[in-house]
C-alpha cells in the first residue's frame, strides 16, 4: 500500500475532463487499498506537495502544465516519483510539432505539414508561401495549433478562402500552428502500456464519428456522439502494422508508463500514418486507452496499479 | 450548470467538488447508457460547457455570467427580515406550502406586475422555483418529441437546454435593434405550416432581451399578440428585466396588451431582489394554468415556503421600488462604463448593441473570428465572456459574444473588455496579415470614437445579419 497524490483539474482547457480521469484514478486507488489524496492543481502545488508526503503521484492532468512536462519537472525537484512520462517526452508529445519532426527524423510515417509561429506571419512575411503550401497539401488542409490536447481548435479549410480563418482560430489555442495534409481514412487508437516485458500495443480502436465530423471535440468526451469499436474491425496484417507503429512511436518520442497514439488508415493505399501520441491520454470513463485495456483483459484498477507500480520502479532506478 | 448559473470560485487550490467522490463519473458511465431516455440524446455537455466552467476561476474577470449585484442587498436587513419571519411565522415557513405558491406572496406579485402596467388577479398566478422552472413547467405542458418552438435568434442561452431536453425542434427568428422581426415571424409560421410542422409558442424576452440586449418595438409587440391571437398559437414572454429601465419610457409588456388570452407570463424575483431566493412566477391563460400547476406537483410540489415567507415580509417591511432604483444607478453606470470601454478598445470592425436597460450587450466581430476559439484565447488574458453560439441552436452566432455588465465593477469590466478588445485586435491584424486587405483598425478608431453623439439611444447598432452556418 502507498500515499498517493492523484494530480487533476488544474488551469488547463482540459481541466473538466481532467477532473473526471482524477475521480475515477481515484476510486480505482482506493479499490486497490492504497491512500490516496486527490489535489486539483493550483498555484499551493508544490507547498502541497510537501505536506502530502505522499510515496508517488498519479498525474491524471491533461493540456498545458500537466501534459506539457511543467508538473513532471515539478515533480522530478520535489523528488516524488511519478506516473507516465518525464518531461522530455511530454514536451515532444504535447507540441505537434515536434513530435511530426521526431517521427520525421526516425523514419515514421507522419502527414506532411508545414508550422509556423505568430512571429513568421507578423515579421517575416510567411503568408506569402501559403500559397505554395496549399498548392502541396492539398485542399481540404487541416490547421492545427501545435500544442492543444483534444481536438479544439482543429478545422478543415476546404478552400484556400478558409485558410485565414482556420489559422486565426489555431492561434487562439497556441502561438504555433500547423497546416497538414488531410488524409481521408479511418481514425485509430493504439495505446501502449509498459509492462515487465517491455511496452505492448493494446488492441486498436477505432472512432467512428455518427455525424461525419471527424475533428469534433464534442463528440470525443460525449456518450453516444462518437462510437468506439474495439477491437476495431481490420484485417490481422492492418492491426499488427498499426501496433507497431504505435509502439515505434512510443519508442521515439521516449515515451514512458503508457501513451496514445492516434493513426490515420487511408481508404484506398490502406498506408497508415501517426496524426499524434498523448502522453497522458484520456482515463474517463468514455476514453480510448481505458476501454483498450479492458479489451487486453486489464481491468481499470490493473492499469491503475502496474502504472504506479512503473512510476516507483523507474524511481529506483 | 447553465451558463448563467456559473458560480464563482470553484476554482483550483484544495480539493474541488470536481474531485469529490463522484458515483455517476466514477461508474463506467457507458453501462448505463442503454438505460437512458431518448430525450437525454438532447441533453449535451459540450467543450463550450468545459469552457464555461473555467470562466468561474476567482482570477478570471467574468463578463460570461448573468449574475446580478447581490452586493447591494444589506447584509443587515437580510437578518432582519430573517428574524421576522423566524418569529412570526417559523412553524408555517418550515412547513409544505400550496402549490400555486402563498397569497401574500402573490399579492406582491400583483404589484410588481402593475408597476409594468399589468392587471392581473392572484388567481392568474403560480408562483414557480425561479423563472427557469417556467419555462421547463411550459415545455413540459405544450411540447411532444419534435414540436417547434419559435425563439428568437439569439436567444436565452439558458432556455437551450431545456427545449433540447424536450426534443423541441426551435426555429430561431432573427432580430434587429427594434428586437424580433415579426415580419420574418410572419412568414416563418406560414412556411411552417405549409411543411406540417405544429409551432406550439414563441419564446420572447421581448424587453433587453437576453443576449442581444435589444427592446421589442411596440408596432411589433401589437403585431406579434395579433398574430398569436389570429393564429390560435401562445407566446411565452419572458420578462425578467423589464424593471431595470435605464433610460426612456416603459413599453407595455405583450401580457398588458393581449390580457392573458394567448400570452403566458413570466416573471422572477432574481433581478429586482435575489436569484439565490430561486423564485419566479408564471400568469397564464386558465386552462394553462392548471395544466402548469399539475406539471408543477410533478416537479416539485411546492416552492420553498422559507423564501416565500422571506420575501412577504421584505415587501411588507421595506420599499422594494428603493432597491430597484439602487441597482438602476448601478448598472447604468456599469453599462456607460462598458459602452464607453468598447468604444475605445473594439476595433470599427465590431458592431455591438446599445440596450436602454438589462444585463447584456451583444457584439458581433467580423465573420473570420470565432468566438469560442476566441474565449480560448481570452481565458490566457483571464477574461471571459459567453460565446454567441451559445444562443443558437443551429450553429449560428459563432462571430458574436454576449457581454454581462452587472456582475463585474466598473474597474473590472473595463479592463475586461480592454482585454477582449487587444485580443480581437490581434486577430484583426493577422486576419490583414494572411490575406494582404488592410485593417482599418488603429486610425479609424479615434475617429469612430469621436463621432460617437452625447445623447444615448442615438447610437443604437443593428444586430448584424448572419446567415453562414458553422464554420
Amino acid at each position: 500500500m502507498s500515499r498517493v497524490a492523484v494530480l487533476a483539474g488544474g488551469q488547463s482547457l482540459e481541466r473538466q475532463v481532467s477532473l473526471r480521469s482524477g475521480v475515477r484514478v481515484r476510486e480505482a486507488l482506493e479499490r486497490l487499498g492504497h491512500d490516496v489524496l486527490a489535489i486539483d492543481v493550483g498555484p499551493d502545488l508544490v507547498e502541497r506537495l510537501g505536506a502530502a508526503r505522499a510515496d508517488v503521484a498519479f498525474v491524471a492532468l491533461h493540456g498545458r502544465d500537466g501534459e506539457d512536462g511543467t508538473v513532471q519537472e515539478i515533480l522530478e525537484l520535489v523528488g516524488i516519483p511519478y506516473t507516465g512520462s518525464g518531461p522530455s517526452a511530454c514536451i515532444r508529445c504535447m507540441d505537434k510539432v515536434l513530435a511530426k519532426h521526431a517521427l520525421r527524423d526516425g523514419g515514421l510515417p507522419t502527414p506532411e505539414f508545414y508550422a509556423f509561429s505568430q512571429t513568421a506571419f507578423e515579421s517575416l512575411g510567411a503568408a506569402h508561401a501559403l500559397p505554395a503550401i496549399e498548392k502541396r497539401l492539398e485542399f481540404p488542409v487541416v490547421v492545427k495549433p501545435a500544442a492543444q490536447g483534444s481536438a479544439l481548435g482543429i478545422r478543415f479549410a476546404p478552400t484556400a478562402e478558409d485558410v485565414p480563418a482556420a489559422i486565426i482560430a489555431a492561434f487562439s489555442y497556441d502561438t504555433k500552428v500547423l497546416l497538414e495534409r488531410h488524409i481521408a481514412g479511418r481514425e485509430l487508437a493504439v495505446s501502449v502500456l509498459d509492462g515487465p516485458e517491455g511496452p505492448e500495443a493494446l488492441p486498436v480502436v477505432e472512432a467512428i464519428p455518427r455525424n461525419g465530423d471527424r475533428y469534433d471535440f464534442e463528440a470525443r468526451y460525449e456518450i453516444g456522439r462518437t462510437e468506439f469499436v474495439c477491437p476495431a474491425e481490420l484485417g490481422d496484417k492492418t492491426t499488427l502494422a498499426a501496433q507497431a507503429l504505435a509502439l515505434a512511436t512510443y519508442r521515439v518520442l521516449g515515451c514512458y508508463g503508457f501513451a496514445r497514439v492516434d493513426l490515420m488508415l487511408a481508404y484506398g493505399s490502406g498506408e497508415l500514418t501517426v496524426l499524434e501520441a498523448n502522453a497522458i491520454p484520456g482515463l474517463t470513463a468514455t476514453s480510448l486507452l481505458p476501454q483498450a485495456a479492458e479489451a487486453a483483459g486489464i481491468s481499470f484498477p490493473a492499469f491503475v496499479e502496474r502504472v504506479l507500480d512503473l512510476a516507483l520502479a523507474r524511481s529506483r532506478t | 450548470m447553465t451558463i448563467d448559473e456559473t458560480p464563482r470560485g470553484s476554482g483550483s487550490g484544495g480539493e474541488s467538488p470536481g474531485m469529490a467522490r463522484s458515483r455517476s463519473t466514477a461508474r463506467d458511465l457507458e453501462r448505463y447508457a442503454g438505460l437512458f431516455a431518448r430525450r437525454t440524446h438532447g441533453m449535451k455537455s459540450s467543450a463550450m460547457r468545459d469552457l464555461m466552467a473555467i470562466t468561474a476561476r476567482p482570477e478570471i474577470i467574468s463578463l460570461a455570467g448573468g449574475l446580478p449585484d447581490t452586493s447591494t442587498f444589506p447584509a443587515e436587513d437580510l437578518a432582519a427580515l430573517m428574524a421576522r419571519v423566524a418569529a412570526n411565522a417559523s412553524a408555517r415557513a418550515l412547513q409544505y406550502g400550496p402549490t400555486d405558491g402563498m397569497g401574500e406572496l402573490k399579492a406582491c406579485i400583483v404589484q410588481i406586475m402593475a408597476a409594468e402596467g399589468m392587471d392581473v388577479g392572484e388567481d392568474d398566478l403560480l408562483v414557480t422555483t425561479g423563472g427557469q422552472q417556467v419555462i421547463d413547467l411550459v415545455c413540459k405542458t405544450l411540447i411532444d418529441p419534435g414540436d417547434v418552438i419559435v425563439a428568437e435568434g439569439p436567444t436565452y442561452p439558458g432556455a437551450v437546454p431545456t427545449f433540447g431536453a424536450y426534443e423541441a425542434d426551435v426555429v430561431q427568428i432573427e432580430m434587429d435593434a427594434d428586437g424580433m422581426r415579426v415580419d420574418r415571424l410572419e412568414e416563418t409560421l406560414d412556411r411552417l405550416e405549409r411543411e406540417g410542422r405544429t409551432p406550439k409558442f414563441i419564446y420572447t424576452v421581448p424587453t433587453f432581451q437576453n443576449p442581444a440586449g435589444v427592446t421589442m418595438a411596440l408596432d411589433r409587440r401589437r403585431r406579434l399578440v395579433r398574430l398569436a391571437a389570429e393564429r390560435e398559437l401562445l407566446v411565452l414572454e419572458d420578462n425578467p428585466y423589464g424593471l431595470l429601465r435605464y433610460e426612456g419610457d416603459p413599453l407595455p409588456p405583450l401580457y398588458a396588451l393581449d390580457r392573458g388570452e394567448y400570452v403566458i407570463y413570466l416573471g422572477t424575483f432574481s433581478k429586482i431582489l435575489s436569484p439565490g431566493l430561486r423564485l419566479g412566477w408564471t400568469a397564464a391563460p386558465g386552462p394553462v394554468l392548471e395544466k402548469l400547476n399539475l406539471a408543477k406537483q410533478g416537479a416539485d410540489l411546492c416552492s420553498s415556503t422559507l423564501g416565500q415567507h422571506f420575501v412577504i415580509e421584505y415587501f411588507a417591511q421595506r420599499n422594494w421600488r428603493d432597491l430597484l432604483d439602487r441597482l438602476r444607478a448601478l448598472y447604468r453606470r456599469r453599462r456607460d462604463t462598458m459602452l464607453d470601454a468598447l468604444a475605445e478598445h473594439f476595433p470599427p470592425e465590431a458592431d455591438w448593441t446599445r440596450p436602454g436597460g438589462g444585463l447584456f450587450i451583444w457584439a458581433t466581430l467580423p465573420d473570420y473570428i470565432d468566438t469560442t476559439d476566441l474565449l480560448a484565447r481570452a481565458l490566457r488574458e483571464r477574461v471571459a465572456f459567453v460565446p454567441g453560439r451559445a444562443a443558437y441552436l443551429d450553429g449560428r452566432g459563432g462571430s458574436s459574444m454576449r457581454l454581462n455588465f452587472s456582475g463585474a465593477g466598473e474597474s473590472d469590466l473595463y479592463e475586461g473588455v480592454s482585454r477582449i478588445g487587444a485580443v480581437v485586435d490581434e486577430q484583426v491584424r493577422l486576419y490583414s496579415t494572411l490575406t494582404g486587405v488592410e485593417s482599418a483598425a488603429p486610425r479609424r478608431r479615434a475617429a469612430a470614437r469621436a463621432e460617437r453623439p452625447e445623447s444615448p439611444g442615438a447610437r443604437i447598432l443593428p444586430l448584424r445579419r448572419r446567415t453562414g452556418g458553422d464554420r
